[in-house]
């Protein structure tokens, strides 16, 4: 066995455990924990087929700013099983329904799809940030511009509900 | 090959390791002498000659206290939270480049564990991974005390990498590269600067390129680092101790200890993106007449030196500077260095297009 396929069998396992776990966990903490394990193993995928700019990416956003934001929630809400609400029972059959539904869709998908048998890198520069660069501000400019402007006025916007309104206290 | 490349990376590794240990070991000596200093005491000076012995001291005092376990439902997370700090603090040194290459024996070896491209990227996943010990091990010790500061060190670590994260982006705009290694590559040589006819060398440090962006990312290297003036997690005036008021032992020994190790990371990079890293004046020409080795071991004691100039900062800033309200702490964070930041982006950009037509 290759390294890179024990590197990618043992990840792979790693991800499906903590992903199943994410849902089963009776403690809420426990499932965003291992959410952020299953994070980390798909990132380490993403370094399996040399793309380092996904990677690293994905650690930054995923594991680093969406989980904590997550995980301080969480542990301020003082979440345990006596406060724990049961939802009413047509509400869990509607859940149920719904994720059997997108399984099967998923399913479907994933046996249309080209099964790509051989496992690496493409080039060896695909994945790097000079490629990825290019194509963003070539081929997808447009979109790529709108989006940033888009980012950085809601962080703006943000910034300016925080500030105190003046106004509003001298009246 | 192979074999070689391995063994060079895990000597290159393990040296690190080491050097970071006693380094962050000797930091808290250092600390407590300066602390000594400031106020006008003597400070540790009974173990061994000078106090030279007191870091060994409290590690073996910190080995052999009782190891405490609180009345907590999550034993696991309250062991997983000291460690996850430690090796976070730890997993930054492998992009950081130490020096040039090495010639032993004919065989060529860069004074890198990892020269990715990626490098200043991988830098801020780390720091933004870092939060999670702190975060798990106070919430895991079921105290509302070492609660409270686990809140206020993940919003003041969240809060501080976005002015963080932008002040680099100038700094890389500058440098057109995400390559640590090559950062520190660019920042070799002198710009010649006349001014009224009188002509000077500046060495091409990106501090006077980006002096703005250097000081916004000193300021958010401290409030990352959890040091005074932004301490507020551990403020043991309002806090007791903060995230770590559960742990005893070895466990508070390694938080403490990620503190100091984060400290020497943190003042290595901003000695290696802001400030030359291994370069100083007269390499070339200790290069070409002396042989590259001898230029190489000098550029890594020069990098250390200037390492070991940001620690004192440091501590330095520590015991004069009083702690920021926690308002006050969000309020520069997010209105003023942010802000600041983007305008430095923009006037980066503006002074790049200038200046290549």
């Amino acid at each position: 066995m290759d390294i890179k396929e024990i590197i990618f069998w043992s990840l792979s396992t790693i991800a499906f455990i903590t992903a199943i776990y994410t849902v089963i966990a009776k403690n809420p903490i426990f499932s965003a924990i291992s959410l952020l394990v299953c994070f980390a193993s798909i990132a380490g995928h993403y370094l399996l087929l040399n793309a380092q700019f996904l990677f690293i990416v994905h650690i930054i956003v995923y594991a680093g700013a969406i989980m904590v934001l997550f995980l301080t929630t969480l542990m301020l809400m003082n979440l345990n099983e006596e406060t724990e609400k049961h939802k009413p029972a047509i509400a869990q059959i509607a859940a149920l329904v719904i994720a059997v539904a997108l399984g099967i869709v998923l399913m479907l998908a994933v046996r249309k799809a080209n099964v790509i048998l051989t496992m690496g890198p493409m080039t060896d520069s695909i994945g790097d940030v000079k490629s990825l660069g290019t194509v963003l501000l070539s081929e997808y400019f447009y979109p790529f511009e709108f989006i940033s402007v888009l980012l950085l006025s809601a962080m703006v916007g943000v910034v300016l509900l925080m500030k105190k309104d003046k106004t509003a206290a001298l009246k | 090959m192979e074999s070689a490349f391995l063994i060079e990376k895990g000597v290159i590794i393990l040296v690190v390791f080491g050097i970071t240990m006693l380094i962050a070991l000797y930091s808290t000596f250092a600390e407590r002498v300066l602390a000594g200093y400031f106020q006008d005491r003597l400070g540790p000076n009974r173990a061994g000659p000078g106090g030279l012995l007191q870091p060994l001291a409290d590690g073996v005092k910190m080995f052999t206290k009782e190891d405490f376990i609180p009345e907590t439902p999550n034993k696991l997370l309250f062991i997983l939270g000291p460690g996850l700090a430690m090796t976070t603090a730890l997993m930054t040194s492998a992009v950081i480049p130490w020096g040039r290459q090495l010639t032993i024996f004919g065989y060529t070896a860069t004074l890198q564990a990892a020269d990715i491209n990626i490098a200043m990227l991988y830098v801020f996943g780390v720091i933004s991974i870092g939060v999670y010990g702190i975060m798990i091990g106070g919430w895991a010790s079921n105290n509302k005390f070492s609660l409270l500061g686990a809140v206020r060190a993940s919003s003041q670590m969240i809060s501080y990498e976005v002015a963080m994260g932008l002040s680099m982006i100038a700094v890389l705009m500058v440098s057109g590269s995400l390559s640590i290694h090559e950062i520190a590559e660019n920042q070799h040589g002198f710009i010649d600067w006349n001014w009224h006819g009188h002509k000077f060398a500046w060495p091409s440090w990106y501090v006077f390129k980006q002096p703005l962006a250097f000081l916004i990312f000193l300021i958010c290297a401290f409030a990352e680092t959890n040091r005074t003036p932004f301490d507020l997690p551990e403020c043991e005036s309002e806090l007791v101790g903060g995230y770590h008021t559960e742990y005893s032992s070895m466990k508070l020994g390694f938080f403490l200890f990620a503190e100091y190790v984060n400290m020497f990371i943190s003042s290595a990079i901003i000695a290696i993106v802001f400030f030359g890293g291994y370069n100083y004046p007269g390499m070339d020409w200790v290069n070409a007449h002396l042989g590259g080795n001898l230029a190489t071991i000098l550029g890594t004691l020069v990098l250390f030196a200037k390492i070991f100039f940001f620690i004192f900062f440091y501590m330095w800033v520590r015991w004069t500077v009083p702690r920021f309200r926690y308002d006050q702490l969000m309020n520069l964070g997010w209105k003023i260095l942010m802000p600041l930041a983007i305008l430095n982006i923009v006037i980066t950009g503006f002074v790049l297009i200038l200046t290549a037509s």
